[in-house]
Parts: structure tokens; sequence; C-alpha cells
């Protein structure tokens, strides 16, 4: 599974992409968010608000209650400032 | 018949005059155009600041603006729509953002250029990062910019 940082969520884990496997109990985009808060200070630090955190699974927006099924590509993000 | 459609990522600047002029060239069926350029402020938040950075999610940004354009053009009479946004590294009194929307009548063309400027901010992925005093901050989302976009969920007629 390939997961994808931006913004602010990109700064505090220090990396932009990483490909990982994700253990069989993760079945939802918040479980991921849990999951992911338990990997480690920077991962903490990156997750300890989960409710602020968007996601997108194969670049289109999800909520946290979105299996994971089959994507390919999972992306955690803040809320968007563009425009 | 489709409606001709432009959605462009870049670095570079654009010309908005040029922009606008091309959805019009060598039509007679158009009555109205409408062009929202987005300007990078010398200020945020009451402090000057040195230049914004976008940060956006390649791949992801241009199919979300492209998703917007195609829902604009079904729900109101649309001649032609272009969208640029820029990324990377933007001075104040830089253009950051373009919307042209071109219509029979004024009424689609501002419509869907609020509609979609409004999903722009809020939908599409993009991060704007504040150069302040020699420090970097990202901008926060405002409340306001999600309420704009929510009061187009509402069902409602489309311009006639």
């Amino acid at each position: 599974m390939k997961l994808r940082y931006f913004a602010w969520v990109r700064e505090r884990v220090g990396k932009p992409e990483e490909e990982l496997e994700l253990p069989a109990g993760v079945a939802t985009v918040g479980q991921l968010m849990t999951w992911l808060a338990g990997r480690g200070e920077e991962y903490a630090h990156a997750f300890e608000n989960p409710k602020v955190i968007r996601a997108a699974i194969d670049r289109s927006h999800v909520t946290a209650q979105a299996p994971i099924g089959t994507a390919s590509e999972i992306a955690f993000f803040p809320p968007m400032t563009g425009g | 018949m489709t409606t001709p459609s432009t959605v462009r990522l870049q670095r570079e600047p654009f010309d908005a005059a040029a922009e606008a002029a091309a959805l019009s060239r060598g039509r007679s069926d158009i009555g109205a155009v409408v062009t929202f350029t987005g300007i990078c402020r010398g200020d945020e938040a009451g402090a000057p600041i040195a230049a914004l950075t976008l940060e956006h999610y390649p791949g992801m940004a241009e199919a979300e603006i492209e998703r917007h354009v195609a829902e604009a053009v079904e729900r109101w009479p649309l001649k032609g729509v272009t969208v640029i946004h820029r990324h990377g590294r933007i001075a104040p009194g830089e253009d950051i953002v373009l919307v042209v929307t071109a219509s029979v009548h004024r009424q689609a063309a501002f419509a869907a250029a609020e509609f979609l400027m409004d999903y722009l901010k809020t939908r599409a992925p993009f991060w704007k990062q504040v150069e302040q005093a020699g420090a970097k901050s990202w901008v926060e989302a405002k409340a306001a910019d999600d309420t704009a976009a929510e009061r187009w969920t509402t069902p409602k007629q489309a311009a006639e």
C-alpha cells in the first residue's frame, strides 16, 4: 500500500510517501490513522488529532469511515487552502 | 454539444486576459464571459509576507478540478470553462488562480465561476504556506470557505 502525506502531515511524518504493509485488522481509513499514530513519535504528532486530517483513496476524497478495500494509494493531508 | 474546457496546473504565471479572450475567439454564440483571478496578497493576518508556496497533490488536483468543471457544465448552460491553478513559490502581487466561464447570458457565467472558486478553495488538494519574517507557516482553512462551498449542495434550479 502506498501512503502519501502532504503539507504539515508530510512535515510531521518526515517523508512525502512510503510503502507499507497494513496489518489485517486495519479495514478503514480511520483505523489506518490510529495504526499509523502508534508507529512512532513523528506519526503520533502527525495524527494526534485525526478529526482535522482529510484523506483520499486513489485520488478521491473519502471520510474516516471509508473501507480501504483494494485501494492502491491512500493520502493524508490537512484541510485544503488552495484557490 | 460538449463544452470546451481546459484545466491546467503550472508553476509559470498565466495571462488572464489572453485566456479569457481565447475562450470566446471566433464564436458568436457567447454573450457573457466571467473572469476571476485570485492574487497573492502582501499580508497575512495583518503582517507582511515575503511569498506564498503552494503545495499540491499531483494527479488528484487535476482530477478534482476536472470533476467540478464537469459538475458546473452539468448545472449551468456553459459555452466554455478554463481553470488554471499555479503551484510553487508565488510572490505578492502575482496571480494564483484563474477561473473563466463563458455562457449565453451572465447569470450562468457568474454562478458557475463562483461555484468553481468555492470548490477550489475547499476541495482541490492545494495547501498554502506563508513565508513571513523568515519563518514558514501553513495557512489554516477558513470555516467561511466551507460555508461558501456548502451552499451549492442544497438542491437548486440551474440558472435559466
